[in-house]
Order: structure tokens, then sequence, then C-alpha cells
């Protein structure tokens, strides 16, 4: 039960507003999600390295040590920048498995948001002005990024439970909705090696499309399959390194507009929420129809 | 020389689970091909007040003199965001009951009573009657998924606005009238064609989710100005997150019916087989509220199986701030009374058992719309009787209550009660008799 | 003119509320309306209010007598529970068009999403363009007047509204079905049209649907369409 916003820059000059742009549009749907927010955010990335994005309650956890016992492990050269209650690393591609089993087995109180070449994500409880203020996303640059402020149906308001949910590299996934067969889903995947953080349905859709895309579907295969394995009542906005992706169900009563100019396209769960996007005023206006994909890539 | 023996055999025995009633209802469904469509809740024994007592004082408690130190039954519900919140002389209220289900006599017995006893009434699924506005003190006015009869000028005649989500009797479901309940009046208040089965919508047709009822608040308050108390009515099904959900959705009052609560007319199979009893719902609610910060701001009511001053009493005592009924309110106008006995017969049933109301041949002319069985009930008695049975009620609330030293209903709590099941002792989280063992509490 | 930017929602709706207690002015504008919800809902006074902008959920709700005209594009439930008036949008209009309407006529110049005239009981809507899936689900009464394509599930349920769309129907739902064009139709169809100021269509372009009332009692041989 949320707010949802995205954004996905199809000219380049927008990548520098991206932060600000998507930041403004979460902030108008805080009525509709007060318990947490979060942000997931597409840089450019380099070549042959990856991100790690962390978090941690404790502000005066002690990063460089953290920093200092990967490096050592993995004999990488690692890059940290703090942003609140969360850090990023970065780091070569190869060694993101090994790193993430030493900070698993090592150090518990760091949380893994998410991995991978293009992604960041952000997230915590209270309202979406504090939580983008937080992590100043407004100042930053990127291709695409998804927003989401939540109002908790049933399971806990935690950082964790916030979203997005990331559960494979540079994949994330958005929710608004209740989905009614989750439970047996989660159970389907737990077989099947995944795991799981939170009780969040939203997290369960996740891990999904992750199993889906591990098979070999694109994205927009797994969105397909979605449609005839998720029950209930859902809107998904979901991110791929190059890709943004749009899903309603059949029934398709969860609030969705949609827009697309020559420079983005972009989604919120209200129109309030686009409308101080550049050229709004020109832009094809609609609301994506039920049971039907919408993927738009780089 | 032998002597032919009589043969032995063994005792017939019926099937418990095959048992008659089953086996009965299986063969009505071979021949009609339709489900059972009934009226009223929940009729299977399920863990309920009853399994509850209070301790009462004696050494270590003082009671309060009856008759002479004073008991309050004073309850306020929308304190949270109405300029105008509902103030009554005692925490029962009548539920919503339509008129369509019940004939305009019995609206208007049901405003007269609850007028006398001071305390409020409720529309239904059927828009709003002169006879029931007009003799109804405090009235408060139902939004619900079919809208029939949904007008504004209705909407600021109310005192208060109850948004209803659900119904214990049917969590999730919707209802159906039967066409024969559909006369005239019914029809045009409805905007349906006369005669034809009424389908009435388990969602709204503009909302779905906290967040759009959120918005959809808004809109009643601007429509109303921000003064009529708005409560949010669910089934028991997933009380705890259904009552926090309304209060971040801006719920003055969170109203939550059990199993055991009544309905016009629903498939049987949903009434006995979907929600959770009201005695099981009403802890998770309380918590809810708790952690929210928001018990006695946002007002909980109780309903589904109240039917006497010590039910009230628990109800209160396990943290609700008023109660609500709607099938005693009938029982008190005399539905299934036995001096109609010879006609609930004729209907193939007896005084006590009568659920058809749908079908609107109720000898009682309570859940009718015929003319000549509606006028069987005088509004005034009616109201009487109903003003009197609330009256016994409060009574007997307040008996309680000063019995465990409380000077208001309200101060009643969960540690003034013990449970005589281990099942009830789980459900309302209160010790089993003569122990301190609460099942299922983890130990401090 | 009245100003979102500045005014609080509840004294712009205060002020346009209070025109049926006795008022002089007949028009009114406002600024900024940003997508805002509940706006200008609860009016009672023959007035005229044009919305600068697009609106957020229920403009327009439960109006009798005013005409509001949305010079932008309508959220979710626009003029729900309409009782008369009018309600006009230049743009498109979100889910819940109409949405149990029981007077009135809404006009929308754009496309409607799903639901569009969902549950109506005597609102006579009109679109330019096309509706969504799911429109005109359990209607019961009025009229649902359409210039392009209707989605999926047209009239699912439906009781005794009409419908007429000029362009093609997707699907019909439960229980409704294309019924013929008397001239008593064509005539209610004319006026909708002029009403509506849809001034280039024509009424023998339309096609009707309506109820075909086999699940108006329940019959068992009909349960596979509940």
């Amino acid at each position: 039960m949320c707010g949802i916003v995205g954004l996905f820059a199809k000219d380049k000059r927008l990548e520098p507003q991206l932060g600000a742009l998507l930041s403004d549009m979460l902030i108008t749907m805080s009525d509709r999600g007060p318990d947490s927010a979060g942000v997931a955010v597409y840089g450019h990335g380099h070549d042959g390295r990856a991100k790690i994005t962390l978090q941690n309650g404790d502000p005066d956890a002690d990063l460089d040590a953290l920093v200092a016992a990967l490096r050592h492990a993995t004999g990488e050269t690692i890059a940290a920048t703090r942003r609140g209650t969360h850090a990023v690393l970065e780091l070569g591609a190869g060694a993101v498995n090994a790193a993430r089993r030493i900070l698993i087995d090592r150090f518990a109180e760091w949380r893994v948001m998410s991995t991978g070449g293009a992604i960041e994500i952000y997230k915590e409880v209270g309202l979406p002005a504090r939580v983008v203020e937080a992590f100043d996303v407004p100042g930053m640059t990127g291709t695409h990024g998804i927003g989401h402020t939540r109002m908790a149906t049933e399971s806990a308001v935690t950082t964790h439970g916030a979203h997005p949910f990331s559960t494979g590299a540079d994949e994330c996934l958005v929710h608004n909705g209740s989905l009614s067969n989750h439970n047996n889903i989660r159970r389907d995947l737990a077989r099947k090696g995944l795991t799981f953080e939170t009780e969040n349905d939203s997290e369960v859709a996740a891990a999904y499309l992750t199993d889906r895309m591990n098979d070999g579907a694109d994205l927009g295969q797994a969105l397909e399959c979605a449609l005839r394995d998720l029950d209930g009542f859902f809107t998904f906005v979901v991110g791929t390194r190059d890709g943004f992706g749009v899903l309603r169900d059949p029934i398709a009563c969860k609030p969705a507009v949609m827009a697309e100019t020559d420079r983005f396209v972009a989604f919120g769960s209200e129109y309030r929420a686009l409308v101080d996007l550049p050229g709004i005023e020109g832009a094809r206006v609609w609301e994506p129809e039920p049971a039907t994909v919408y993927f738009w890539r780089h | 020389m032998s002597q032919a023996r009589p043969k032995v055999r063994t005792e017939p025995v019926q099937s418990a689970t095959f048992s008659k009633a089953v086996n009965a209802e299986i063969r009505r469904a071979a021949e009609t091909g339709i489900y059972d469509i009934r009226g009223g809740g929940s009729k299977r024994r399920v863990p309920h007040f009853d399994d509850l007592l209070f301790l009462g004082a004696s050494i270590s408690r003082y009671p309060l003199e009856g008759y002479r130190e004073k008991c309050a039954t004073n309850v306020t519900l929308g304190t949270r965001f109405a300029k105008t919140p509902i103030e009554l002389a005692i925490p029962i209220t009548i539920a919503g009951m339509s008129f369509g289900a019940l004939s305009a006599q019995a609206k208007e017995a049901l405003g007269r009573g609850a007028t006398i006893a001071g305390t409020s009434t409720t529309t239904g699924d059927g828009g709003m009657t002169e006879e029931e506005r007009g003799h109804s003190k405090t009235l408060v006015y139902q939004y619900l998924p079919s809208r029939y009869g949904m007008n504004p000028d209705d909407l600021r005649r109310a005192d208060a606005i109850e948004v209803v989500v659900g119904q214990g009797a049917k969590p999730g479901g919707g209802g159906m009238l039967l066409g024969q309940k559909i006369t005239d009046r019914v029809a045009e208040m409805r905007d349906l064609p006369k005669g034809i089965d009424q389908r009435s919508a388990c969602r709204h047709p503009d909302w779905t989710g906290p967040d759009d009822l959120e918005i959809k608040i808004l809109e009643l308050r601007e429509i109303t100005g921000w003064e009529k108390p708005i409560y949010i009515k669910v089934g028991g099904a997933r009380p705890y997150f259904d009552t926090a959900l309304a209060v971040k959705a801006g719920a003055d009052v969170v109203v939550l019916d059990g199993m055991q609560g009544g309905t016009a007319a629903t498939q049987d199979v949903f009434i006995e087989h979907v929600g959770q009893p009201t005695l099981a719902c009403i802890r998770p609610a309380v918590r809810a509220l708790q952690e929210l910060g928001m018990h006695r701001k946002v007002q909980l009511v109780v309903s589904g199986g109240i039917r006497t001053g010590a039910d009230v009493a628990k109800a209160l005592a396990l943290g609700a701030d008023a109660v609500s009924i709607g099938t005693a309110a009938m029982v008190a106008l005399g539905d299934n009374d036995p001096r109609y006995e010879d006609e609930y017969r004729a209907l193939g049933t007896t005084a006590g058992a009568y659920d058809d109301w749908h079908e609107g041949q109720d000898p009682a002319g309570i859940s009718t719309q015929d003319a000549e069985l509606a006028a069987r009930l005088d509004p005034v008695l009616g109201g009487r009787r109903l003003a009197n049975y609330l009256g016994v009620m409060t009574l007997e609330a307040q008996t309680i209550a000063r019995a465990c030293g409380k000077s208001h209903v309200h101060n009643l709590e969960p540690e003034d009660l013990c449970a005589l099941t281990i099942e009830a002792a789980a459900m309302a989280r209160v010790p089993l008799a003569g122990t301190d063992w609460i099942p299922g509490q983890t130990p401090i | 003119m009245l100003d979102l930017a500045q005014t609080p929602l509840r004294d712009i709706n205060a002020a346009l509320q209070a025109q049926a207690r006795g008022g002089n002015r007949t028009r009114w504008e406002i600024a900024n309306p940003r997508g805002s919800h509940a706006l200008a809902v609860g009016l009672d006074a023959p007035i005229e209010v044009t919305i600068r902008g697009s609106t957020g959920y229920y403009c327009g709700g439960m109006n009798k007598q005013a005409t509001v005209r949305i010079a932008g594009s309508a959220g979710p439930g626009v003029a729900e529970n309409m009782m008369s008036g009018r309600v006009i949008v230049d743009g498109d209009a979100s889910q819940y068009a109409g949405a149990t309407g029981r007077g009135g006529l809404l006009v929308v110049n754009g496309n409607a999403a799903s639901r569009c005239g969902i549950s109506m009981k005597g609102i006579d809507i009109v679109v330019r363009g096309n509706i969504g899936h799911s429109s005109a689900f359990m209607a019961q009464k009025g009229n649902l007047v359409v210039l392009g394509d209707a989605g999926e599930g047209l009239g699912d349920s439906i009781y005794e509204a009409r419908l007429f769309v000029r362009g093609t129907v997707s699907s019909l739902g439960a229980d409704c079905t294309e019924k013929e064009m008397r001239p008593e139709h064509l005539a209610l169809l004319d006026r909708l049209l002029k009403d509506a100021g849809m001034d280039d269509a024509r009424p023998d372009q339309f096609r009707r649907y309506g109820s075909a009332r086999t699940l108006y009692n329940f019959n068992i041989d009909n349960a596979s369409a509940y």
C-alpha cells in the first residue's frame, strides 16, 4: 500500500537532475505512505567494478575497519562512501560474492541493500522528505531511478521492510498492493535456495523475478511469468541495470499514471507526482493497461 | 430341540461427520443447485464471552455500593478529528441494518429505542429513511460499496459516517438480497428494478486499499466540513492489521465485527467458515491501537454476539470503548418470538431458528417488506422494548463494574477477568481460572 | 480566483460550498490544483467553477447543480456520486470516472481509464475518446456514451443503464449484450451528444449495449457467470 515514483532518462542531459527530480516526485507522494521511504538510483558505474550498498543502524559503526578487513581478505582496492546510515563500497566485480560472504559471516550488523554495477539503494523508516535528505538523494546523478513511500499492511515497519527490494544484481522492485499467495511462493523459492530478509510480500515478488531471470528469462519474460504465478493486487515498478519496467495485475485497481516525452519515461501512483517534470505539459500521459508488461531499455 | 434365538444386531450409529443435518444439506444442494443463503450470524459454538468471568472485589479490591455510588457509562466517539464528536449515554449502540432488509417500522423502532436509551442507531445498505432519521437523535450513516441511495444531503444530516469495509458475518464478501424484498420503495431507493436479486459488491467502487481510503476519507470530510466522526467498520479477519490501517487512513472510530455478527443475507458457508470469533478479535485490535498510541483516542466499537450486560462489560474490559448490537436488538423487537410458533412451523422452521430473513416472510414483521406482516410491529412499542433492553444491559454492566470497584465502565481491565477454558484464555489473553497461566503468552 | 498555492483546500471548498446558502458570485476559478484531491466537492449551487490544471482523486464529488470544468486531466473518481449539474474534463479522466453517479452530466473530452461509470445510478457520461476495462460494471441506471473504443468487460453484471459505443468493444462482460437501437434511443443519443458538445458525432454511428437480464434472478444454469 503505497506511493510509487519512477523516472527513466532518455536524454542524457537529464541525468544530473535525476536524483532531484525523483526526490521531489517521492515527497509529493508522502500522504500515500507514512511509514518508510526508499529509492534505487542507477548510476553509470565503471567497467569491471561493482557496488555494494550497506546499511547499519549505528551511526558510529566503524566503516574503516570493515573496508580494511575486506581489502585484506579479497586483495581488492575498495572505495567506500558513507551516506547517512548507508555506505557504498566499490570494488572489482569479480570480488562481490566473496565480499558478500565475508559481510554475512563477520559483519552481520552491516546489511546488504543491493549489489551490482550501477544500482544503489537507500531506504529508512520515516517520511520521504527526511529520508531523501538523509542520503542527499537530490544531489545524485543517474540514468534511472525508482522511489517508494510505504504504508505497511502486514509486515513490520523497519528499514528492511522498506522498498525497494533488491534480490539480484542490479535488480530492484517496488510494489503497491497486496499479494495473496506470497507465502506459498516464498516456500517454493526458499526450497530453490533463495533467502529472504523480511516477511514482506513485495520481497517475494522481487525474489520471484530474480529467480526467473536466473533461469534465463529477460525482465519482460519474467514479468509475463509473474502474471501467471502471482495472485492478488499489484502495481510493480522494477529496475535492472539498463531497464525499467511496469506491471499491473489483471484487475488493476491500484493507481498508476505514466508519462513519456522524448526526454524521459516517468511513473507515478498519482498524477501529482509528475506535475513538476520538465516538459510534462507536452507529455503523452496514460494509465498502464492491466496485465500488460511495459518495459524500456537504454 | 433348538430354540430360535433373536438375532443380535449392532446399534445403528449415525456418523458424526455425515450427521443428519449434513446429509440433509447435501440432498438439498443436489436438489436445488444453489448454496444456502440465510440471515444472521454464525450459529456454531465458538469461544465467547460466556467463557470469561469477572473476579470482583473482596479484600484486596474494594467494591462500589450499588445504586448509591456512581458508575458512569457515557462514551464519546470521534474525538480524534471531528469537530462534533458523538456523545452517548451508554456504551451500547445499534448496528447498521438496512431499510430493505428490515421494514420501515422496524427501522423506526430502532431509532426510537436508541433515542430513549441515549445512544445511536445506524442506517444500512439501502440509504437513509425519513422514519429512522426522524426518530433517531443520533444517526450514523453507512457508506457502503453499493452506495444505494447515497447522497450529500443525507451525508450532511447524519451525525457520523461509517465507511463499511466489511462485516463479521462475511469479511471479504458482498451481499445478496433476493427479489422478494425489492419492493417499489426499496427499488426506488436503490435505483434498481423491482423484484430482481440484488447483488452487493464486496469492494468499494472507487477505492481499494488503505492509501486510497485515506483520500476517500478526506473527500467525505471536505463534503461535511470536517464536522462528523468517520468510523471504519471491518469484519473480524485480521484485526491487528486492519485496525492499524484504519487508524493510518484517518479513522476517528474503528468498528470491529466478529463472526457472530449478523447479516441480512449471505451464503451460510461464508457465515460459518470465514472470520474470527469476536472474542479473538478484541485484543489484537487493542494492541494495534496501543502500539500507535491511539487507544481511547481512536475509539473501538466491538460487535458480534453481544447479548447481555456481562458481554458488554467483558468487551469493555478487554479494551473496547463501546459495543454494538444488531441481532439482539431484533430479538428485543420480537424476532423469533415463540408466540409466532405456528407460523414459523408453516415456514418449515421453529422460533429461535428462523434465519431466512432474505425471503421477507418474517412472522414478527421485522425482516420483511410485506405491508401486512410489517404492520405487526408497532414502532412505538418496539422502541420501548428496545430501550428497556438497552437499559437492562447497561444496569448489568454497571453492576459488574461496581463489583470490580470501578466508577466508570471504561475502567474495567483485562486483569479483572479470568477464563473458563484454555481456548478463551488464549484468545482473550487472560489467565485460566485458578491459575496465572495465559496460553501463548511468553513469560516476562 | 482562488489559488491552491496560497489558500488551503478546506477554505476553497468551504467558500464554494457556502454558495449553497446564498451567494452572489456565480463564476469561480481555481489555480494551481496540481493534482490535489477532493477539490470542489459537495457543491450545491448553480455556480460555474473552472479549475486551471489537473486534479487528483474525487474532483467534483457528489456535485449538485454546479458546473465544474477541469481545464486539465482528472484523477480517479471524478464526479463520483454526482447528483446533478455538470462536470467537464478537458483532458483525460483516470479510473472510476462518474462512479455511482445519480444524475447530472459528466463530459470527458479525452479518454477515460478503467471502471468508467462503475455502479452508475442515473448519471449521463459522455466520453470523446476511449474508455478502459470494466467500465459500467454493475451499472444500474443512466447513459454512458463513448465516441471511441471500450476496453475489456464492458457492462459486466449491468442492470438498466444504457451504453452507446461508436468504436469497438474489446469484450462484453457477463450479462451485457448488444441491443437494438430504436428511434427513442437515437433521439436520446442525439440529445446527449448535443448536451455534451460532441457536434461531430451522429447517433446512427453508435451501437447500443445493455443488460440481457439473465442474472436478475438466480438460475442454476447461469452459475458459471457468477
